[in-house]
């Protein structure tokens, strides 16, 4: 996994609430899918591109330097809906490494950090505020953070520190997969399942049929 | 100390590992695969050299990207490899599969409770949100995405951190005509499409006790349009008849075992929950969505809002947004809205009950000349029953296709859309941009309500179609 410590970028401000993974991704993007790396193009395609298949310059992603944006800019619940993991991978491959907004769905924040992308959880004044700044001169007033010191540093060096639980920022810092570390606790799973046969068997009984 | 709620006494019993920080290991009872995302862990799994854990707890089925025309004619090439991904995940790694045609085959959210896989007190997880569902049978249920089923079939764990506990009481009684969709599309819109984030939800009250299994199954389904990836009710007596007899139900002394174990699941009265929600269920009437989140949601009897009139600058903004989307005029009766397509199905509305409830409507009259209306069972078992009461006769004298079992048109990830510009009232769950195709417009409603807007031709309360 792509390690996550210190990103500073240009910030996109999609300034939407309820923002669905659908959206992100469509669903018939992901049927049968082939690589990651090209789901880039279909991120936001309903917003996108017009019904002409054409771009829509007032989409904040198809204008410059938007488009090169590596931090997103939400409101509430960003990427409520379908647990398709395909959303983060198509943000991902259009170079969004962060989003920052007030809250998100609760299986897509899951899914970042599978991934190497930090959802980051602001208040929304925090995001506007953000948001702001960012528009007077997208360009040169990038936005930083920050996850080793565990703060988003604004374009006028205003600093807002985040909270994220040691585990998950262990494992974007160092890039770690799940799995393995999970394989490390063989013996404890092995030893639920031999007491939780004995204790629930019902639940096992499935096995046999 | 304070009592445990429901959730706290499944999450307990399920730590195979205290992480610290709030997370732990937890053991999965139920894993669900289905065609869109199967076969595709299968082979992550055997690139990464890992091995299935325990296969004989994990179960799957097409239902995705599986066509529902009679005879699957156009399954497309693409839905026809997924399936055969499935196959091989059953013949080479001994996971169960409910094939194509079988008893047993359907929406990965009805089949888990018909066939008594989903239990009580179970961990059951599958890569879909609305895998909340099956919380209805007072197990603790959620989606995950690619990355965790992959982490599943390895270790038959998942890492979790524990969400907030919230309750939501429906004090009173429904009225006639009032159905569990209407009761949690009411909730949605009251407490918005966030209201839920980060909580695991226990429904509660009199008039959840008063559900049956199947509407306990509604009530749940949307959970996760709440924002709260797990939804649950209690098991009771009701729960329990349910089950009892069904294919992979215990049974037995197994069963008298397991009862006993059950009955101690409810909340203990002195549980405690970080939120608490109450609802007069009375003052739900049928209800109809009107935007692109489900929260965008009125009685089938009000007027389209007027943004104009929102003072949350953001809601305002999306309400407009989604009016033009939906090509809407703030004021308007939403009853009377010509409507294109109907669509009775989905893990929300395609069970026995809700094709009943459709047939009771549809047997009323005939579907509007210039509406195609739909209706999808949600499993073989269902349509099989639908059947033999007759409600496929019901239905296609009235003139609805009568289809075989899948997810069509709720996702459209089997090439069965809306098409663009064209409005669908549809018993489904999510009304967002794009959802049933490219530029289709969703309005979300019971199956009553859906089967009495397409013999209208226009959305209509069924209380209001008259006999």
């Amino acid at each position: 996994m792509e390690k996550f410590t210190v990103l500073r970028a240009i910030a996109a401000p999609l300034l939407r609430e309820n923002v669905d993974t659908d959206i992100i991704i469509r669903i018939d993007r992901l049927v049968g899918a082939g690589r990651r790396s090209e789901l880039g193009r279909y991120a936001f395609e309903a917003w996108r591109f017009t019904a002409d298949g054409g771009e829509d310059p007032g989409f904040v992603l198809n204008r410059e330097p938007y488009r090169r944006a590596g931090i997103l800019l939400a409101l509430d619940n960003f990427a409520c809906g379908s647990s398709r993991e395909g959303a983060v991978w198509a943000l991902q491959q259009r170079g969004l490494r962060a989003v920052l907004a007030p809250s998100f769905g609760d299986i897509f924040f899951n899914n970042c950090f599978q991934n190497g992308v930090l959802p980051v959880a602001l208040p929304a004044t925090t995001v506007l505020a953000i948001a702001r700044q960012v528009e007077a001169d997208p360009e040169h007033n990038q936005v930083t953070v920050d996850l080793l010191r565990q703060v988003v540093i604004a374009p006028d060096g205003a600093e807002t520190g985040f909270a994220i639980d040691g585990l998950r920022r262990r494992k974007l810092i160092d890039g770690l997969d799940d799995i393995g570390l999970s394989l490390q606790h063989e013996a404890e799973i092995a030893a639920f399942q031999a007491r939780d046969r004995a204790e629930r068997p019902w639940l096992w009984a499935v096995e046999q049929r | 100390m304070s009592g445990l709620a429901l959730f706290d006494k499944i999450w307990r019993a399920h730590v195979a590992a205290d992480l610290g920080d709030g997370y732990a290991l937890l053991h999965v009872d139920r894993h669900l695969l289905h065609d869109l995302g199967g076969g595709r862990a299968v082979m992550d799994i055997e690139e990464k050299g890992y091995r299935l854990r325990n296969p004989g707890l994990t179960f799957a089925t097409p239902d995705h990207t599986i066509s529902s025309a009679p005879g699957r004619a156009g399954t497309t090439a693409t839905a026809g490899r997924l399936l055969d991904d499935l196959r091989r995940l059953a013949r080479e790694h001994g996971v169960r599969l409910f094939d194509v045609g079988e008893p047993g085959q359907g929406i990965v959210h009805v089949i888990g409770p018909e066939l008594g896989l989903s239990l009580p007190g179970a961990l059951i997880v599958c890569g879909d949100s609305h895998t909340c569902t099956h919380g209805g049978m007072g197990a603790l249920a959620f989606g995950i995405g690619s990355s965790e089923v992959t982490h599943v079939l390895a270790t038959q764990c998942l890492v979790q951190r524990r969400p907030k506990r919230m309750r939501v009481r429906f004090e009173g009684a429904r009225r006639a005509g009032v159905t569990p969709k209407d009761m949690i599309l009411y909730l949605i819109g009251r407490i918005g499409a966030a209201g839920g984030t980060g909580h695991a939800v226990e429904y509660a009250g009199e008039a959840v006790r008063a559900l049956d299994v199947e509407g306990r199954l509604t009530l749940c389904n949307l959970s996760i349009e709440l924002g709260a990836k797990i939804g649950m009710v209690a098991p009771d007596d009701t729960t329990f008849d349910y089950l009892a007899g069904r294919k992979f139900a215990p049974g037995g002394a197994l069963w008298e075992r397991a009862l006993a174990a059950w009955r101690r699941l409810p909340s203990d009265d002195d549980a405690v929950f970080d939120r608490e929600e109450r609802i007069d269920t009375a003052a739900i009437a049928p209800q109809v969505t009107w935007g692109t989140s489900p929260e965008q949601v009125i009685a089938a009897g009000e007027r389209i809002p007027d943004p104009a009139a929102m003072t949350d600058p953001g809601k305002r903004r999306a309400a407009e947004a989604a009016l033009d989307y939906m090509g809407l005029s703030p004021g308007a009766p939403i009853a009377g809205t010509r409507i294109d397509v109907v669509f009775i199905g989905s893990c929300t509305n395609s069970r026995l009950s809700d094709l009943r409830a459709a047939a009771a409507v549809a047997r009323r009259g005939r579907v509007a000349p210039h509406v195609r209306a739909w209706v999808v069972p949600g499993s073989e078992s269902v349509k099989r029953q639908a059947e033999a009461e007759g409600l496929d006769r019901i239905f296609r004298a009235a003139g609805f296709d009568w289809r075989e079992p899948g997810c069509s048109m709720c996702v459209a990830a089997n090439g069965e859309t809306v098409a663009p510009g064209q409005r669908s009232v549809s018993t489904s769950n999510r009304n967002f941009v794009g959802r049933q195709g490219p530029g289709a417009r969703t309005h979300l409603a019971s199956p009553a309500l859906a089967a009495a807007s397409a013999l209208a031709g226009a959305i209509a309360d069924p209380g209001a179609l008259g006999g």
